[in-house]
């Protein structure tokens, strides 16, 4: 009976995400998934589109605002040379570069870059972070509008290690996470005028999440999740007020993913809530330590839930009560999340192994594999039918072929 | 005439409505303070076009650098549109601009990057010559050019090569580079001095840091650098003694040269004799939380543990005045018992915002003199 609702999830579970644009790290809605994308499920060479040269280094991901993709790089010795970039989705074409020198530290892990933190857009403003703090904010055509150095103004508020969280913009408010364990805050600040809308303090301890959206739902706004070793905090992106909090502590490195109305916790395994009636407070839903994350964050599809573990072991867990119903061994180790579209899972590892999963019920299938032969560490974007990552050196364009 | 009086005129009040523009920006804050302001003057320039862009450079002396990062963004909007509208950049005038050394680092650097679009033969004519240049990014490229000419070289003649990147290197890997093909060829290359670093310290403690909670307690080294004090630590009575290093980045090494006290603190201090009143960076390597002071004042402090450190980690601007200056660094040490999170030690040197090491005068340069320090 259990398999058989199992089944019946997986066959009518529709998810919530309108997504031509690809507007922040990890989709619209910070969830990976990209709802009526056709994307390539074979990728071969014949279905890379484009594939461009990319300056000095990047770990963030791209996003897609209409026919534009922009991303982030850092270059130069000292990684301090910050580049905002928009390139024509159609032909890869740089449209434009525009170059800042970083206002805060720049040290970080080998592993990571300053470029690190994946951009955002509201659709009419780019929004662009860094390791180093630096908040620059240009309109579609590069023009700068405003610019906040974060790493200036509180400068203690750095990691050694570097910082990775990415933005998120919620109506007028682009939302950044600022956490380390000398000085911790977030910040809600202003798309047009770069002001201090607010800002709060944050649990001083290093942190590598980014926050993620709670979808408007009845009378209550949508919410900026903000997760920390402390647990999860769901705050008003006009305010910063608190509006309820799970305090059983959550990872610091994959963030929290919400798919219809339910918040996936990287925390003790894996852990669901939902909020309660009274929208002031959440009730776990279940726990699961069999579904533990590593560094990619959950992802939903049809009924089931999918975590990625340190030996890339991929686990499949069941929606509704957090049972482990199947495991897929792939080649990992895995940084970026996979994109969730037309009934499969797009994963690219570090080693830059494209792996497509088509999932059923009962069973994982990898549909497709292709060696890329560059690092990736960062979660690949979805636009228009097409799937877009980067390397460090590359950016790509996989798209059906005509 | 009339018709002169009026042009001349115009082309005043043109050069005084861009002189006003550059000062809006210019005066762009931390905290968005001026930002409505330095966007609107920033488009009345692009709107002004390519006359505006040898003015943009020449703006950046001087300027913080968000504010550069404003000009920066102008004078490229400017040039981006000029180059994809089939137009050209003052190229003889941005060339003189580059050629100034007078002039900032990063706005001779944004010249060149653009003049290269058009004219790469550049690179060629002006790097061999930028050696000693004031721009990091200019040495690099000049050492880099150095590298290959040294590596291609045999005998005295690649000795000589490097010997000459290394009159201009400033970056570690380059050095590491150079030092190693040098001592590999017989040579000696004094690492620890080309970087600046100081290798002769006085260091008191243990001091109680158990929970990390020595971190705000001001013991009392914080209060008076007494070298012929004895105070109360955490393991018994201490003393100021003498600690330092031969090791090629300047590491004093508390785990390794004295003993990796778990959850204690160390002081430690120096001189450095200025030659004159000026403004330098201190350049701090630890993975530990620290304090710094300089002649009594605190500079900055970082309570972060193991979370990774090399050199230059930290880049913190100091005011010396002419003749003896006091260092005390404070250095934590946490109880983590991680392998990973058993180091203890710090390096600090002394340079200009370029990283060229900036040695102590030259008459006090001795080491342990009548102080105890360099």
């Amino acid at each position: 009976m259990k398999r058989l609702s199992l089944i019946l999830a997986f066959l009518t579970t529709a998810s919530s995400t309108q997504a031509e644009d690809w507007r922040q790290f990890r989709g619209n809605q910070g969830n990976s998934i990209a709802t009526g994308e056709n994307l390539p499920t074979e990728l071969s060479g014949g279905s890379i589109a484009w594939k461009v040269e990319l300056p000095g280094r990047g770990v963030s991901s791209p996003i897609a605002v209409k026919d534009q993709i922009l991303l982030t790089a850092s270059s130069g010795y000292d990684e301090d040379r910050l580049h905002v970039m928009s390139f024509d989705a159609a032909t890869g074409e740089l449209q434009w570069d525009r170059q800042f020198q970083a206002t805060g530290r720049t040290g970080c892990h080998e592993k990571m870059c300053v470029a690190t933190p994946t951009p955002a857009s509201d659709g009419e403003r780019v929004f662009a972070f860094y390791s180093s703090n630096d908040l620059i904010c240009t309109d579609m055509a590069g023009n700068l509008q405003w610019y906040r150095g974060l790493g200036a103004e509180y400068p203690n508020a750095s990691n050694s290690l570097g910082m990775s969280s990415s933005l998120i913009v919620i109506g007028t408010t682009v939302v950044a996470q600022v956490e380390s364990d000398a000085e911790a805050f977030a910040i809600g600040v202003d798309t047009v005028s770069g002001e201090t809308k607010w800002k709060i303090d944050r649990p001083r301890k290093a942190n590598w999440t980014s926050p993620t959206i709670m979808p408007a739902s009845g009378n209550t706004p949508a919410l900026a999740l903000l997760q920390s070793s402390a647990g999860l905090a769901a705050v008003d992106p006009e305010t910063g007020d608190v509006v309820w909090e799970f305090g059983d502590g959550a990872s610091t490195i994959p963030s929290s993913s919400v798919i219809d109305g339910t918040v996936f916790i990287p925390s003790n395994g894996l852990t669901t809530v939902k909020p309660a009636a009274d929208g002031k407070s959440v009730e776990q839903v279940w726990n699961s330590s069999n579904l533990s994350p590593s560094t990619p964050s959950p992802v939903v599809l049809n009924g089931l839930t999918f975590t990625v573990n340190s030996a890339g072991a991929l686990s499949a867990g069941s929606i509704e009560t957090g049972e482990r119903v199947w495991q897929l061994r792939l080649k990992g180790p895995f940084s970026g999340t996979p994109v969730v579209s037309n009934g499969h899972l797009f994963f690219f590892n570090e080693k830059g192994l494209a792996f497509v999963v088509k999932p059923s019920a009962d069973k994982g299938e990898i549909v497709s594999e292709l060696d890329l032969g560059e690092t990736i560490l960062c979660s690949p974007a979805a636009s228009n039918n097409a799937l877009f990552i980067r390397s460090d050196g590359h950016l790509w364009k996989f798209a059906e072929q005509f | 005439m009339k018709t002169i009086a009026v042009a001349i005129a115009a082309a005043c009040l043109i050069s005084t409505v861009q002189a006003d523009e550059i000062d809006v920006i210019k005066s762009v804050g931390d905290f968005s303070k001026g930002t409505a302001e330095a966007r609107a003057a920033s488009d009345a320039l692009v709107k002004g076009g390519s006359r505006n862009l040898l003015p943009l450079l020449k703006a950046f002396n001087g300027s913080s650098v968000l504010a550069s990062n404003w000009l920066r963004s102008t004078f490229e909007t400017i040039a981006d549109a000029e180059i994809k509208s089939g137009g050209s950049l003052p190229k003889d005038d941005l060339l003189k601009f580059v050629k100034t050394t007078s002039e900032s680092p990063a706005a001779r650097r944004l010249a060149y990057e653009w003049l290269l679009k058009r004219s790469p033969q550049l690179e060629d004519q002006l790097i061999p010559g930028m050696l000693q240049d004031p721009s990091p990014e200019f040495r690099r490229d000049a050492v880099n050019r150095l590298l290959k000419v040294a590596e291609t070289a045999t005998g005295d003649d690649a000795k000589a090569a490097y010997r000459n990147a290394l009159k201009g290197a400033v970056h570690e890997d380059q050095v590491k580079k150079i030092a190693k093909a040098l001592r590999d060829a017989g040579d000696e290359v004094n690492i620890q001095q080309h970087f600046g670093f100081l290798p002769s310290w006085k260091v008191i403690g243990p001091f109680d840091n158990k929970d990390m909670k020595g971190f705000p307690v001001a013991y009392e080294p914080e209060n008076t650098i007494d070298l012929a004090a004895e105070y109360d630590g955490q393991l018994g009575k201490v003393k100021w003694v003498p600690l330092s290093t031969d090791d090629d980045y300047g590491i004093i090494d508390i785990g390794k040269q004295l003993e990796n006290y778990k959850g204690s603190l160390m002081y430690a201090t120096t001189t450095y004799t200025s030659a004159t009143d000026q403004n330098l960076e201190f350049r701090l390597g630890t993975p530990n939380a620290w304090k710094l002071w300089v002649n009594g004042k605190l500079i900055f402090e970082r309570e972060e543990y193991h979370r990774g450190t090399r050199m230059d980690q930290y880049k913190v601007p100091v005011t010396l005045t002419a003749g003896q200056n006091t260092i005390l660094l404070k250095i934590c040490q946490n109880e983590q018992d991680q392998s990973w999170a058993q180091d203890y030690h710090f390096q600090l040197r002394v340079c200009d915002s370029t990283g060229s090491a900036v040695p102590p005068s030259s008459n006090t340069a001795k080491r342990d003199n009548a102080t105890g320090v360099n």
